[in-house]
C-alpha cells in the first residue's frame, strides 16, 4: 500500500485548496484515510497535463477502496488461514475466551475475525479497536501474521 | 444448538474443530487452514481404477493386485501415512501373509525421534499439555507456519491455556533455531538463532555445555554470550518443549546430542521434545508396527524371524532391487525419493491405492481409488503427539476405504 508521500508526489502540488483541504499534502493524507475521494481534486480531472498522474493515482489508491471501515485489507492470495490473528485479536479473546481465544473454532457470532474456507474474514467491524472516533492503533493481527497478509490503510 | 465438529486430516495436527455449512449450494469449511481446505475439498485429479493403464472394475483391479502379490517372492508394502489405523493393521497383516518388506515415510523422515520416544529415550508430551502449560517453545529446524499452519495458533504459541492465561505476549517465549529466517522465525523476532547447515549437533552440544556452566564454543560465528543467554532462557522454563523438524533430523548422524541436551535440561527443569510429523497418521503406523514387532519401520517378514534394519528401508530395497513387486498405499515415492531409486519401481509390477493421481500412479500396473479417511470415510488416527483421535465422515462417497481394499486383496490371495 502506498504512503502519503508517494500520493503527494503525484498530486498537482499547487495547494489550490479547491478540494477543501489546506494543502496537497493534507489532501494526500485524507485520500489515504478515505476521508476524501480522488475526484474531489478538480484540477486533476480538468487539466490535460495531470491525466497521466491521475491514472497512476487511481491505481495506487484502489486497494484502499476495498478496505473495511477500519481500513483493514486482507490479501487473500497471501493468507494461509493459520488463524494466528484470530487467537491474538484482543476483541476475540474478550468475546470468546474458550473458543477463538484458546485457539479453537469460534463458539459465538460476536468475534471479529474468523477463518472461512482457509482465508480470514472480518465481521462485526464496529467492535474492532481501530473503529470509530476513539480508535487505537491495535496491531495484534498484523504482528502475528507470518505472511503479512493483513494491512491497515 | 449443539455444534458438530469434524477432524481435518490435512496434516498430523488433526485439528478437531472443523465445521461445515451449506451456503448458496456451496459447502463452506470453517476454521480449517488453507492446507486443510485444499485437502478436504476434492482432489483435482481423482485416481481412476485401472489395470495395465486400461479402465477396469474395482473387482478386477483387486484380483489383479492379489495375483501380483501372490506371485511375488518378496514384495514391498510402502506408505500408509495417510491411512487409518485399521488400514495400517490390515497392511501389516498383508505383509506377514505375503512375506513382504514393510516400510513407511518415517524411515527417511521423523522415524528416529518417534523411535526414541517409543523406547522412552526422549521425554515427550501432548499438544494439549503444550497449550495448557508450555512457557518456552523452541521450533528447531521446522517451519510450522508453512508445514502445520495452525500449530502456533491452536496449540503452541498464541492460545491461552489453563496455566498460561495471559497468552503469548506475556506468558510464552517462542524461539526459532534454523538455517534460514523462516515465517515462524519472523514471528519469534529476536529469539531467532541462525545456524549454518549441518551445525545442529554442534549447537546442541554447545547448549549442553552452557547448561552445565561451561563456556560454550562453536566453530561458526555465534558468540558464547548468545548461547549462554539462550541456555538461560531454556533453564528458567517451567514447562519447555522442542518441536523438532526435518532440518534437525537430517543434519544429525544420531540423536545423542539431543538426548544429552534433554537430559541436561531435565536436570534443571521440565523439558520435552516432539517431532513435527507431516502425514496425518505416520505416527499411527509407527505405533501399530511397534506394538506388533517392536520396531517402528523397515521390517521384513520374509523368513521365520522378523528382519529389521536399514537394509529393509524403502530406499535400500529399491536401490538394490531386492523386491519383486510393490504395493504403494497413499504415498508418492516417485516424487519423494531420489529419481534414480524410485525409477526402479518401473521395473517391477506396482499397485497404487490412493484417492488422487500421483506420479507413482502413472507408472503403476494396477491403480485402485480409495476414499480420503476423515473426509469420505470414518477411521482412527494418531496425532503427532501420540494421542488417538476419532475421524468422522464429512461427505458421502461411493469409494472404498483403504482398509476395505486391503482386506479384499487379502481375501483374494
Amino acid at each position: 500500500m502506498a504512503n502519503a508521500m508517494e500520493i503527494y508526489q503525484l498530486l498537482p502540488k499547487t495547494n489550490c485548496k479547491k478540494c477543501g483541504k489546506s494543502s496537497c499534502m493534507a489532501f494526500a493524507a485524507a485520500l489515504l484515510s478515505r476521508e476524501n475521494k480522488l475526484d474531489e481534486c478538480t484540477p486533476m480531472l480538468e487539466e490535460e497535463k495531470y491525466s497521466e498522474n491521475y491514472t497512476k493515482l487511481k491505481g495506487l489508491i484502489s486497494p484502499a477502496e476495498e478496505a473495511s471501515e477500519t481500513g483493514m485489507i486482507v490479501h487473500e492470495e497471501l493468507c494461509i488461514g493459520c488463524g494466528n490473528c484470530v487467537v491474538a485479536c484482543p476483541v476475540n479473546v474478550a468475546e470468546d475466551p474458550k473458543g477463538a481465544g484458546s485457539g479453537n473454532a469460534p463458539t459465538n457470532e460476536r468475534v471479529i475475525l474468523k477463518v472461512e474456507d482457509g482465508v480470514v474474514r472480518l465481521s462485526n467491524v464496529e467492535d474492532c479497536r481501530r473503529f470509530g472516533e476513539n480508535k487505537i492503533l491495535c496491531s495484534g493481527c498484523i504482528v502475528t501474521c507470518p505472511t503479512k497478509a493483513i494491512e491497515f490503510v | 444448538m449443539e455444534r458438530e465438529y469434524h477432524v481435518c486430516t490435512g496434516c498430523a495436527l488433526l485439528c478437531d474443530d472443523i465445521e461445515l455449512r451449506e451456503e448458496e449450494n456451496k459447502t463452506i469449511i470453517d476454521s480449517a487452514c488453507r492446507k486443510g481446505v485444499a485437502w478436504i475439498k476434492n482432489c483435482q485429479h481423482p485416481l481412476e481404477c485401472t489395470v495395465d493403464a486400461k479402465d477396469a472394475t474395482s473387482q478386477d483391479a483387486i484380483e489383479k493386485a492379489a495375483e501380483i502379490l501372490k506371485s511375488a517372492k518378496n514384495p514391498l508394502i510402502f506408505g500408509m501415512g495417510n491411512s487409518s489405523l485399521k488400514a495400517q493393521e490390515k497392511a501389516i497383516e498383508l505383509a506377514k501373509k505375503s512375506n513382504a518388506c514393510i516400510d513407511d515415510t518415517s524411515s527417511f523422515c521423523q522415524g528416529p525421534f518417534v523411535e526414541a520416544i517409543l523406547n522412552d529415550k526422549i521425554k515427550s508430551c501432548t499438544l494439549d499439555e503444550v497449550r495448557d502449560k508450555a512457557d518456552v517453545i523452541v521450533y528447531w529446524g521446522c517451519d510450522p507456519s508453512n508445514s502445520h499452519p495452525r500449530h502456533l495458533s491452536k496449540y503452541s504459541y498464541f492460545p491461552r491455556g489453563r496455566m498460561r492465561q495471559r497468552g503469548w505476549e506475556e506468558d510464552r517465549t517462542a524461539i526459532a533455531i534454523d538455517v534460514r529466517k523462516s515465517d515462524t522465525a519472523i514471528i519469534c523476532e529476536d529469539n531467532f538463532y541462525r545456524i549454518p547447515p549441518k551445525a545442529d549437533a554442534e549447537f546442541a552440544r554447545a547448549l549442553t555445555e552452557a547448561l552445565s556452566g561451561k563456556v560454550p564454543k562453536v566453530t561458526f560465528g555465534m558468540k558464547p554470550k548468545e548461547i549462554l543467554e539462550l541456555a538461560n532462557v531454556l533453564k528458567k522454563a517451567e514447562f519447555g518443549v522442542i518441536f523438532a523438524g526435518l532440518g534437525l533430523v537430517y543434519s544429525m548422524h544420531d540423536l545423542s546430542p539431543m538426548e544429552d541436551l534433554l537430559e541436561a535440561l531435565n536436570k534443571k527443569t521440565d523439558f520435552h521434545l516432539m517431532p513435527m510429523v507431516g502425514q496425518y497418521n505416520m505416527r499411527g503406523f509407527n505405533h501399530t508396527l511397534f506394538d506388533q514387532t517392536g520396531y517402528i519401520n523397515r521390517v521384513s517378514f520374509d523368513g521365520e524371524d522378523i528382519g529389521h534394519g536399514p537394509q529393509y528401508s524403502v530406499v535400500e530395497v529399491l536401490k538394490e532391487k531386492r523386491v519383486d513387486a510393490a504395493l504403494i498405499i497413499g504415498s508418492d515415492p516417485l516424487s519423494s525419493l531420489p529419481g534414480s531409486i524410485a525409477a526402479n519401481l518401473k521395473e517391477i509390477p506396482t499397485i497404487v491405492i490412493d484417492p488422487c493421481k500421483t506420479f507413482t500412479s502413472q507408472i503403476a500396473n494396477v491403480t485402485i481409488p480409495s476414499a480420503v479417511t476423515g473426509v469420505e470415510c470414518k477411521g482412527e488416527a494418531i496425532r503427532m503427539d501420540g494421542v488417538k483421535v476419532e475421524l468422522t465422515q464429512m461427505r458421502k462417497s461411493d469409494k472404498m476405504a483403504d482398509a476395505d481394499i486391503i482386506e479384499k486383496i487379502m481375501e483374494a490371495i
